[in-house]
């Protein structure tokens, strides 16, 4: 009887579950595979199925022949910028919101809101004009400007929430001992929403770091993050698939990665508050 | 802070008066003067923009159209598609995108041993790049050497190689089929944290009642669902219809204008044309269009906050 329901379970739940997993991780496994695969062997023969013909040639090559690691560390330090930004100017916004009830609260809400939805060729047009204008094209600042439009609304929804959860005796406990508001922001709230602060500056983190567009627009010849480079790895007269497949292996790393180790926590605040995917 | 006023009565009256009456502004302004700046000013930059016949490079000739940007758009055969394909591109791929996503939130919601292990695995799509999708999907699509193509010969799906990204009739559909890979995982994800708010008792009573299984989806799954599934449908209606990074690495709008979509055109006619003034114009339209999801969706929301 008992053995009859595994197997049940079995043919209705794991071989299904296991055809979507297989589904979803597929393609990046074939990507994988072909990054494993020299130029060569590629060509006559294709994607290199067994380990015996894997190397970590194209990974090499990656490294030696382009500025691949040069444009990891743009991306770096822009990831790093936009989450310095986003978390600063939105920890107070969302501590306001949470906390106090004033006039205009729900119209300042609602513009945040609006912010995430706008089409980003609404404002990636303008802002490269405004940007050649101030000479911030090509820049780290330019483009961690560019990628705080999407982190500050996303994380002083996500910060709202998470300080929301927070008793507010807390914080009066706190004032009532002679803290001022500032202070029990300081000393009481913060910590506790460490965990939430840690998780939103990761997601952000991971946003900027996956942007495509605005780097595309908004990058050029100094500043040129992963996700341009990888598409500069495609050659002049034919496409490289293993180098192209190593890069984008590399550049995927980081904020996979990320997304794996807090996915948990993470989906917990996404599934809660209103945020563009 | 305030020097002059002597009384400690005074002192605390002020400063009650800031922390309660002023402080909340104060801590909001730097959020939302940096928003005004890089977000706001760009946007009326571009309503601006798209009044004036403007070539980027060639700033000197210049000049205020009015409407003419506008006007433009309604005899442009090309907008006319790109409008069509943006329907297209959204009918399809957020329904595909939630029904693939429902089935693996029902399926994840079920009792078995690799249930945490199977969860993540599962996000993996929507943690990658957006151009790293795009190229590898590019790989798999080869019509030469990608694997596509091996696997359905093989198979004798189909008896010759198809050009899945060459082929102006099919290329759009090859692209709306990586978009739904794409973002499976996040009505998956949605879903299920809806399901799991769905009292068990409902479905034992149901049972016990004789219910069967599909009677209990339709009657107590899904009106358990059914708010995560507007949000999360409305949510993705707009991010589908903005994202164009997938179309523009895999195709890059082409063959012809199959692949266009609106924003994609008005990107395209701004980067590649520098024209300004006519690709600003296209992208303020499809805000307009696009602004009654985003109506619907920021009044769901603004409910939920009300509480």
């Amino acid at each position: 009887m008992n053995k009859q329901t595994t197997v049940r379970r079995i043919i209705t739940t794991d071989l299904p579950v296991l055809v979507i997993v297989l589904f979803a991780m597929a393609p990046f496994a074939w990507m994988i595979l072909t990054s494993l695969t020299p130029t060569a062997t590629l060509n006559a023969t294709g994607v290199a199925l067994s380990p015996i013909g894997w190397s970590l040639d194209n990974y090499f090559r990656l490294i030696e022949q382009t500025s691949f690691l040069k444009n990891m560390l743009d991306s770096l330090i822009i990831a790093c910028g936009t989450v310095v930004v986003g978390l600063i100017v939105s920890v107070t916004a969302a501590y306001a919101f949470s906390r106090f009830r004033f006039r205009g609260r729900k119209l300042l809400m609602l513009q945040f809101l609006l912010i995430n939805m706008f089409p980003i060729v609404l404002l990636i047009l303008p802002l490269f004009v405004l940007m050649r204008r101030s000479s911030l094209l090509d820049t780290h600042f330019g483009l961690i400007l560019a990628n705080a439009t999407v982190a500050i609304p996303f994380a002083v929804w996500m910060l709202t929430s998470y300080i929301g959860a927070i008793p507010k005796s807390l914080d009066e406990a706190a004032m009532t001992d002679g803290c001022s508001r500032l202070t029990a922001l300081r000393k009481v709230v913060l910590p506790l929403t460490m965990p939430g602060i840690i998780s939103t500056g990761i997601y952000i983190f991971i946003t900027a770091w996956n942007e495509y567009l605005y780097a595309l627009t908004l990058g050029g010849r100094n500043v040129r993050p992963v996700t341009v480079a990888i598409q500069t790895l495609i050659g002049e007269y034919q496409i490289e698939w293993g180098l192209l497949a190593a890069g984008a292996v590399v550049g995927a790393m980081p904020a996979t990665i990320l997304f794996l180790l807090v996915q948990r926590r993470l989906i917990g605040g996404l599934t809660q508050g209103a945020v563009k995917g | 802070m305030s020097l002059s006023i002597s009384s400690p009565m005074a002192r605390r009256r002020i400063s009650i008066w800031r922390s309660e009456r002023l402080l909340p502004y104060l801590l909001l302004a730097p959020a939302v003067v940096v928003t005004v700046v890089i977000v706001f000013m760009p946007m009326v930059q571009a309503v601006f923009t798209s009044f004036y016949d403007l070539i980027l490079f060639r700033p000197n000739a210049s000049k205020f159209v009015g409407f003419g940007n506008y006007g433009k758009l309604f005899s442009d055969p090309v907008f006319w598609t790109a409008l069509w394909n943006t329907i297209i591109w959204i009918g399809l791929t957020v329904p595909l995108q939630m029904g693939l996503g429902l089935m693996t939130a029902v399926l994840l919601n079920r009792e078995f041993p690799w249930r945490g292990l199977a969860r993540a695995l599962i996000i993996i799509p929507w943690a990658l790049p957006s151009v790293v999708i795009a190229l590898m999907w590019r790989w798999i699509y080869d019509p030469n050497t990608g694997v596509l193509n091996d696997i359905l010969i093989y198979l004798s799906i189909v008896q010759s190689a198809v050009p899945w990204l060459a082929d102006p009739k099919v290329a759009i559909y090859a692209i709306i089929a990586t978009l739904t890979w794409q973002g499976f995982p996040f009505f998956a994800v949605m879903i299920l944290a809806g399901l799991q708010g769905i009292p068990k008792s409902q479905y034992e009573a149901a049972s016990i009642d004789g219910a069967s299984t599909w009677r209990q989806f339709v009657h107590i799954t899904l009106p358990g669902i059914a708010p995560v599934l507007a949000t999360a449908g409305l949510l993705r209606v707009i991010w589908v219809a903005n994202s164009m990074d997938v179309i523009f690495v895999m195709t890059g709008g082409g063959p012809g204008y199959a692949t266009h979509t609106l924003p994609l055109y008005a990107f395209i006619k701004a980067r590649q044309n520098l024209d300004f003034g006519y690709g600003t114009s296209i992208a303020v339209t499809f805000t307009i269009f696009l602004g009654a999801f985003v109506a619907l969706y920021l009044a769901r929301t603004m409910r939920e906050v009300e509480r």
